[in-house]
């Protein structure tokens, strides 16, 4: 069922993230200083450059951005930007879900996907 | 300080191939730097200047320069921003001829993807772990078309922008492309044919995607004085923008592109407004890349884009903003999968009166050209050129 993904390569920078995306939670990174939040996770606020970063758990709800299905790749696929209730806006897959009645602004709920070689990844299904 | 007037564009060479399993990309490169030289009626030993991006093998501009033999380089530049890197090249060019630092500069693009079998816009790669962003999004396979795909299901959210409005695109681009015999593809379509051809990514369809090919070009933009001792029509540079868009932090927002504020700067610069554009170059990789690129240039209003684009509006003798005369990404050639030295070039054809017949804008004495390179929405540079015939 699961499309074989390719493992991510978790950065140095990055290990408490991963260490958390092991264990099950998904961190969405929070500076001190400004008081925002802000994805992809780095070492350095992209807001206003603190180092003061705390990671937060995510709630695990949010709202599909936007979707595109490719039903002609050897394995069909949905991907997606989702909204996630902290404010940013990732980029991840929908799973488990009929993509004909996909709509933007849907609510969805995190799930995780074991990936081969690599860390499990956060993924989103209907809500 | 303005580049403003300070450069022309004197050559401009389209390589005829589309597929070249018997060149190599070095090759390539060099044949259309012979011909934008024979087109300017200039000589190698003229070119103290050279441009390239990504697609030319080597350490930035050093290889080619060496398998060129460019003995007389004192400018050099290799800023790579996709298939926009072509359009901002002509700007640094103009930049270090207006500053007494080159005087003849070489622009070249090539590429063989056609030949190499790179599935390029559907296929899922791995990134590179070193790009910051990769270990967070390669895993869920962002491949091309996808990643402009969701730009367009955004569009038709917030907008009612429809998959008939967007095919008009590829349509206007089919009717040019018959007149191109060097085309890929030269077949006219309808919207019909567009909507009706297989799904790739929803909303986008294979004939909302541009041509894979073999290929590549050269510009050679040069100082006012060599260029009014040559015997080619004048072009003059009168106005250029850059400006990258990304991600904001995780403030993802895909209804725009960084042609917002590089378009802003060509205006600027060059003191023309888009009711005085009479041909645009518009980068087509995918039909959403125009229909964004119109809107964030101001040629309409935002959302508008999918009305501005209907019923033919934007081809050549029918629409009000002729565009991609020569076929376009979608229909001509997207050499190196990077469109943007092929936008400078009909620009200039047209400028100077030497597009096809049947595609010529009558008395065309302003155009633009722009390109994106990268992931529409998310990642991408975007570049704005504006010319004038003198």
């Amino acid at each position: 069922m699961a499309r074989k993904m390719f493992p991510s390569v978790p950065s140095a920078e990055n290990a408490a993230f991963w260490a958390a995306a092991e264990a099950g939670t998904l961190m969405v990174p929070k500076c001190k200083s400004c008081g925002k939040s802000h994805w992809y996770p780095r070492a350095l606020c992209p807001h206003c450059f603190s180092d003061d970063i705390e990671l937060i758990p995510s709630k695990g709800t949010g709202t599909i951005y936007s979707w595109s299905h490719m039903p002609r790749a050897p394995e069909p696929f949905t991907i997606a930007y989702v909204t996630l209730a902290e404010g940013v806006t990732v980029l991840t897959n929908l799973v488990d879900c009929d993509p004909t009645t996909l709509k933007i602004g849907q609510s969805v709920k995190l799930a995780w996907q074991k990936v081969e070689g690599g860390p499990q990844v956060w993924v989103y299904t209907p809500a | 300080m303005s580049i403003k007037g300070k450069a022309y564009i004197v050559g401009a060479y389209e390589h005829p191939t589309r597929k070249a399993p018997d060149k190599s990309v070095a090759q390539l490169h060099a044949e259309c730097a012979v011909g934008a030289l024979k087109d300017a009626g200039l000589t190698k030993d003229d070119i103290d200047g050279y441009i390239c991006a990504g697609d030319a093998p080597g350490m930035g501009p050093i290889n080619m320069i060496d398998y060129m033999n460019l003995t007389k380089i004192r400018f050099m530049d290799s800023t790579d921003v996709g298939g926009s890197s072509y359009l901002l090249h002509v700007a640094h060019a103009a930049q270090a001829i207006a500053l007494g630092r080159a005087s003849v500069v070489l622009i070249t693009l090539a590429g063989r993807p056609r030949s190499e079998g790179q599935a390029t816009g559907t296929a899922p790669r791995a990134g590179n772990p070193l790009v910051p962003d990769t270990q967070f999004e390669q895993q869920y396979a962002a491949v091309t078309g996808n990643g402009y795909a969701m730009v367009a299901a955004r569009h038709m959210y917030e907008y009612g922008t429809t998959s008939e409005q967007l095919a008009w695109i590829k349509v206007a681009a089919s009717h040019h492309a018959q007149y191109n015999e060097h085309a890929m593809l030269r077949d006219v379509v309808t919207v019909e044919d567009v909507v009706n051809s297989p799904m790739v990514a929803t909303p986008l369809h294979r004939l909302d995607c541009c041509v894979i090919s073999d290929g590549g070009g050269a510009l050679i933009v040069t100082s006012p004085e060599i260029a009014k001792s040559l015997k080619r029509p004048l072009v003059k540079v009168i106005g250029a923008g850059e400006s990258p868009k990304g991600q904001l932090g995780g403030m993802v927002d895909l209804t725009y592109s960084g042609a917002v504020r590089s378009g802003a700067a060509a205006w600027a610069e060059s003191g023309v407004k888009p009711s005085d554009i009479k041909y645009a170059s518009i980068y087509d990789s995918f039909t959403i890349t125009v229909l964004m690129q119109l809107e964030d240039l101001g040629f309409c209003a935002r959302g508008q884009g999918g009305k501005f684009v209907s019923d033919g509006n934007l081809i050549s003798g029918v629409g009000k903003l002729p565009f991609n005369t020569d076929g376009g990404g979608l229909c001509n050639n997207h050499p190196a999968n990077r469109g943007g030295i092929t936008k400078v070039i009909e620009a200039v054809r047209q400028l100077r009166g030497e597009a096809h017949p049947k595609v010529q804008v009558p008395n065309c004495d302003i155009a633009l050209a722009h390109g994106t390179g990268g992931m529409l929405g998310t990642r991408h540079g975007s570049a704005t050129l504006i010319m004038e015939r003198e």
